[in-house]
């Protein structure tokens, strides 16, 4: 291949004896080849063998061979049908080549059927989703019958994976829990106070804030910030231990996936949650305190007092009762979704974003079944 | 090896340091037109880093390099464009964008470099698949519903996609079976003559060094101790050399050789 040819002219092609005869002259190469194309366009080949002189040709490549192949497909003949003179040998062999790995037609793209691919797009959407949902059961009811096995004795617990996870969960997120709820405390206590001046009621700001921290936005801040923090950590932890097959050397091993990776994750979550969350009520309420003294002429005593004869504690309980549920839930996705990754790095990544995404959407509607829950039973 | 032939890549000198640990103290080494030149040496000998500061992937520590006879060594990226169409690229795994179909892989470069329309781009990009010895439905495969010998054969067919001049190979075979791996040899060998291309192989093979190969280097105590033909090389008395070719695994290949009816070692 002379690729390195001393001035070349542009290519061309030109067409003789009626479109019999074609004569091929410069560099047919792919950096030359917008020159070409016009040419080869309006090239008129008739049917029938054809006579192709290469005497003038300086280079060629398979983007040039391709382009003669193209040009000669309107004869209706083979390649070899084609009388080929003055071609070098190296660029003979390139030819041949080629002819021989081209597809002899164009291969017609798939037709599009934007209705009926829709209707697939949406039927399959469903059977995903409810696949999902099953294997999710699935998931949790193993994932329970292990926990179950763990608190018997039947299986062991691995206490330095579950302390460990515990720091990484529950004591690195102290500082990003306790900051972000009170300043949302402290926001809702600006808002409420000053949609509630207008009644002369601003001493019910602290009502406002305590049960809406207790009852709710304690315990669901946190859950859905350890959903964004934990629950995607143990889907890249798990997956990417799946993705270089580590879970079948565990399994391979003898040993159990459930009990090594999962049980640890989920009782670092279960014990954690509820103290983050027990956190995060403190927090939320000190902000909202703060803002009161602040801006809003109620002192500490005053707010203190107010919080011990109008709060129930009943709310307390409320809140805390869903700490568990919201842990589990996050744990259980996260892994399971950690599990489904297969091969790629790019697996890892769509399966971290779908956990984030599921467990806070599974988080939010447990809430609000809950909220409807004990709004029956008056609590 | 006859002085006269045109040197398409030279090393002069080549230095690599990574931290105290000298990689490469004085590596020369000059690829021709149109040869498959194997380079051999043990596991850190520094083969893939030699063959990254040739592409300018990093930074050599002293030494220079030469291609198509213009000094590369210090270009900046922008300067460099005009020699990395010229040479094309198979990474160890392939390297495949995972987002993309294969197609769409090998008219990655196509769209960068040249503004071809869509007919021609489909066209030519089957062609580089099929010339990669894969069959034209995995036009549309993600690189994830690819086995590995079908990667490293798409890998192929990106890196054929500019007609280059040069291919550099990283470890073709590896993670092949043998058979995978003859045949993929035996890929290699037709293109480089059908196309003229000049290769450049960093490989492990011993197969690929008898089969493949019109010359080898080799690379060891941070130089190139010997690059000449295989026969001149396997007899070459540096104790790695001789570990390499009169173990096991080398005498199995030059057997295997012996056997097979005797190939004309190419000097093209």
């Amino acid at each position: 291949m002379a690729a390195a040819m001393p001035n070349p002219g542009p290519p061309d092609l030109a067409v003789e004896a009626g479109g019999s005869h074609l004569r091929l002259s410069g560099p047919w190469t792919l950096p030359r080849l917008d020159a070409l194309l016009p040419r080869t366009a309006a090239a008129r080949v008739a049917p029938g063998p054809v006579v192709v002189d290469a005497a003038a040709l300086s280079a060629l490549d398979t983007a040039g061979a391709l382009l003669l192949l193209r040009t000669l497909r309107a004869s209706g003949q083979p390649f070899e049908a084609h009388r080929i003179e003055g071609l070098r040998e190296a660029d003979a062999a390139l030819l041949r080549l080629v002819a021989t790995r081209l597809e002899p037609e164009r291969p017609a793209r798939e037709p599009h059927f934007a209705f009926r691919e829709m209707l697939a797009r949406i039927g399959g959407a469903v059977w995903r989703f409810i696949a999902q949902g099953r294997e999710f059961l699935g998931f949790v009811g193993l994932t329970m019958a292990t926990l179950a096995q763990v608190l018997v004795g039947r299986r062991r617990l691995r206490w330095t994976s579950t302390v460990f996870h515990m720091e990484q969960v529950g004591l690195d997120a102290v500082p990003i829990v306790a900051l972000l709820t009170f300043l949302v405390g402290a926001v809702v206590a600006f808002v409420g106070a000053t949609a509630l001046r207008d009644f002369g009621a601003e001493v019910f700001t602290v009502e406002l804030v305590s049960i809406s921290f207790l009852r709710e936005f304690g315990v669901l801040l946190t859950a859905i910030l350890l959903a964004g923090r934990s629950g995607s950590a143990f889907t890249a932890q798990i997956g990417s231990m799946k993705s270089r097959e580590e879970l079948d050397a565990i399994q391979a091993l003898g040993l159990d996936a459930i009990e090594l990776l999962v049980i640890p994750r989920l009782i670092a979550l279960l014990v954690m949650l509820p103290l983050l969350a027990f956190i995060a009520m403190l927090m939320g309420i000190l902000g909202g305190g703060i803002v009161g003294v602040l801006a809003l002429d109620i002192t500490p005593g005053m707010f203190v007092s107010r919080l011990h004869e109008m709060t129930d504690i009943s709310h307390f309980w409320v809140g805390m009762s869903k700490a568990p549920v919201f842990a589990f839930l996050i744990a259980a996705v996260g892994c399971l979704e950690g599990f489904k990754v297969e091969g790629s790095a790019e697996s890892v990544g769509r399966h971290t974003t779908a956990s984030v995404v599921q467990s806070i959407f599974l988080v939010i509607v447990f809430d609000a079944v809950f909220a409807m829950f004990f709004m029956e039973l008056d609590i | 090896m006859s002085a006269d032939r045109e040197a398409v890549i030279e090393v002069e000198g080549l230095r690599n340091v990574f931290g105290r640990q000298v990689v490469h103290d004085g590596v020369d080494l000059r690829v021709f037109r149109g040869e498959v030149l194997g380079v051999i040496g043990g596991s850190g000998a520094g083969k893939s880093v030699m063959m990254r500061a040739i592409l300018g992937l990093k930074r050599p520590d002293g030494g220079r390099i030469r291609m198509f006879g213009a000094d590369t060594t210090h270009l900046e990226a922008e300067q460099r464009k005009p020699f990395e169409r010229r040479f094309g690229l198979l990474f160890q795994d392939g390297a495949l964008f995972s987002s993309l179909t294969v197609a769409e892989n090998v008219k990655v470069p196509l769209n960068e470099y040249y503004d071809l329309p869509d007919d021609l781009q489909d066209e030519l990009a089957l062609l580089k698949i099929r010339l990669a010895g894969l069959p034209a439905d995995a036009a549309h495969k993600y690189p994830s519903q690819l086995s590995g010998g079908m990667r490293k054969r798409a890998g192929l067919a990106r890196a054929l996609a500019l007609d280059p001049e040069i291919l550099f190979l990283d470890e073709p075979t590896s993670g092949l079976d043998p058979i995978g791996a003859a045949a993929f040899d035996d890929l290699i060998r037709t293109l480089t003559d059908a196309l003229g291309l000049t290769v450049f192989l960093v490989t492990h093979d011993m197969d690929s060094l008898y089969n493949l190969c019109d010359r080898v280097a080799v690379l060891a105590d941070g130089k190139v101790i010997v690059a000449d033909t295989v026969d001149v090389v396997e007899r070459h008395p540096h104790p790695w050399i001789r570990g390499c070719f009169q173990g096991p695994r080398g005498r199995g290949a030059a057997l295997q050789q012996a056997r097979t009816a005797p190939q004309p070692q190419g000097s093209h």
